[in-house]
């Protein structure tokens, strides 16, 4: 059941496990994200940072524990409610999951022909959201023929085009350039300013270092306290002829 | 909202068909293809029953009464038979009658005649039945109930062919009627295969799909709706395929052949209309197969 919770944690975990086998992928894990917080979950591959944030939109079950999503309780949760969980949030992946065959458009118009908004708002909904990660000009394009960055834009787009209240991203410049990674999360920055929620899992010592935000360290499934980060110190390279 | 959604659906339904072209192309040729043996089935069965109905209407009952039975007894027995259950009418003819009629139909042989001392024929009643009693069960029930009248020497129920007939009809019938549900189980395979191989090359994008928030019926929406497409299609050029056919048959057969007793005619609309309605039920049903099992959570 939906609860407006105002003022408190819009994320809730109690004592999540989560297990594939017997391989422990979460362990114990309790954690409140507050309305409009920036979270980043840090931790090296394998961690169990990926699996956090699909517990949290439902691509895994969870194995014990609870989580409240803004009063839902999602192991208690039907079937066939998982879509609106999932409408819920803005889930930008490291591979980006674009459809192939569709234009920029028709991916990011998807989001809101699901929820069964009229043509006329989809139209001006998308183009507006375009222009704001500077990709209108690309409209009719499709995704094999975007670069990295540009294709991991249109991503941020269609998380946002919905005005999710949480942001789920989960690797976003894990593929991509210093430069193209540097809009992306200027872009995923804009959108906490605007008032979202923002979860990013990431391993980038770098985005941890900049970004102003919460941080969860997580390794072998555990939480615990981050390690500390070095500040970056440019090193010349010596080239030997 | 809802009709806006509906076109939304079968705008993308129409959307994936083009992109599939040759796949839906090839289903809706099969699917054409199995509606046409089954409507042909129907056209000849339809026909055939047809020719049988003007058979049977001629079926009547003559009992042929004996010798010494007298004029005055007549009307008695007349109205007994009339009693029974299934007679309509009931005619006497005399002998007399009975043999000029004879002489009438074998003027050329009238020589086998002239040396008749006297009239071999006996008198008959010429029962006729009421057509729903026109069923080969109920004729021999009713002619051996007036071969008990001890004044009737006999009974003869001409064209008993005709029940050997109906039951090698009814025989090809229920053949026929198997044929008809083997084409449409293998309609509804031929779409569930047709869905089944779209939804695996589209998979990934369903996954992306689910994960924005899309539900079940969403995803499966114009894949319904392209199977119901088929079926409609593949059945409406079927039974044009077949029309066509019946046209260039009846064209050039010879209509003295049928003008006799009954005209061949194309299948009845409501039969046509029933066609199309499986077939569209089959591109229903092989979609329903195909996708119940996938899209779980």
């Amino acid at each position: 059941m939906m609860q407006n919770t105002e003022g408190s944690a819009i994320i809730r975990m109690f004592h999540v496990h989560k297990r594939f086998g017997k391989k422990n992928a979460l362990t114990d894990i309790t954690l409140d994200v507050e309305r409009n917080d920036l979270l980043l979950v840090s931790g090296p591959s394998g961690a169990g940072k990926s699996t956090l944030l699909r517990l949290l939109y439902l691509g895994e079950a969870l194995s014990e524990g609870q989580i409240l999503i803004d009063g839902m309780n999602l192991s208690r949760i039907a079937d066939s409610r998982i879509p609106l969980v999932r409408r819920q949030f803005g889930i930008i992946f490291q591979d980006y999951k674009l459809i192939q065959t569709k234009t920029v458009y028709e991916n990011i118009a998807l989001v809101l022909e699901v929820k069964g908004e009229k043509t006329r708002f989809i139209q001006k909904k998308v183009t507006s959201v375009l222009r704001t990660v500077g990709m209108e000009e690309r409209i009719n394009s499709f995704p094999p023929s975007l670069s990295g960055g540009e294709q991991q834009r249109i991503a941020v787009a269609r998380a946002v085009v919905g005005d999710p209240k949480i942001i789920l991203a989960d690797e976003p410049t894990g593929s991509l350039d210093s430069e193209s990674a540097k809009i992306i999360m200027d872009l995923l920055l804009g959108v906490h300013a605007r008032g979202a929620t923002v979860i990013i899992a990431t391993h980038d010592k770098e985005i941890i270092r900049d970004t102003k935000g919460k941080v969860i360290y997580l390794k072998d499934g555990l939480m615990m306290e981050p390690p500390m980060i070095e500040p970056l110190i440019e090193k010349k390279k010596t080239i030997t002829l | 909202m809802k009709t806006e959604l509906l076109i939304f659906f079968i705008k993308r339904a129409f959307q994936d068909m083009n992109s599939n072209r040759f796949l839906h192309i090839v289903t809706i040729i099969t699917i054409s293809l199995s509606i046409l043996i089954v409507s042909a089935f129907g056209l000849f069965f339809t026909n055939i029953n047809d020719i049988m109905v003007s058979w049977k209407k001629g079926v009547k009952i003559m009992a042929y009464l004996n010798k010494d039975v007298e004029k005055i007894q007549l009307p008695e027995l007349k109205q007994k038979i009339l009693s029974l259950y299934g007679v309509s009418a009931v005619r006497f003819i005399p002998k007399e009658d009975a043999l000029e009629e004879l002489k009438r139909q074998m003027k050329r042989q009238m020589a086998l005649f002239e040396n008749l001392k006297e009239n071999p024929l006996p008198d008959v009643f010429e029962i006729q039945m009421i057509p729903s009693t026109q069923n080969w069960g109920k004729v021999e029930i009713l002619a051996a109930q007036v071969e008990m009248f001890p004044q009737v020497a006999g009974v003869e129920y001409g064209q008993r062919w005709l029940g050997r007939v109906t039951g090698i009809f009814n025989l090809f019938k229920f053949a026929g009627t198997a044929m008809c549900l083997v084409f449409f189980m293998a309609s509804v395979f031929i779409v569930a295969n047709t869905i089944r191989l779209l939804f695996f090359s589209r998979r990934e994008e369903f996954e992306i799909m689910r994960l924005v928030g899309a539900t079940d019926g969403f995803i499966k929406a114009p894949f319904y709706i392209e199977g119901i497409f088929q079926g409609i299609l593949g059945g409406v050029i079927g039974i044009l395929i077949l029309f066509v056919i019946y046209v260039i048959i009846t064209s050039n057969v010879d209509p003295g052949i049928s003008s006799g007793f009954f005209v061949m005619r194309f299948l009845p609309i409501s039969i046509s209309m029933g066609i199309v309605f499986s077939s569209m039920f089959a591109g229903w049903l092989g979609c329903y197969l195909s996708l119940k099992q996938f899209l779980k959570y």
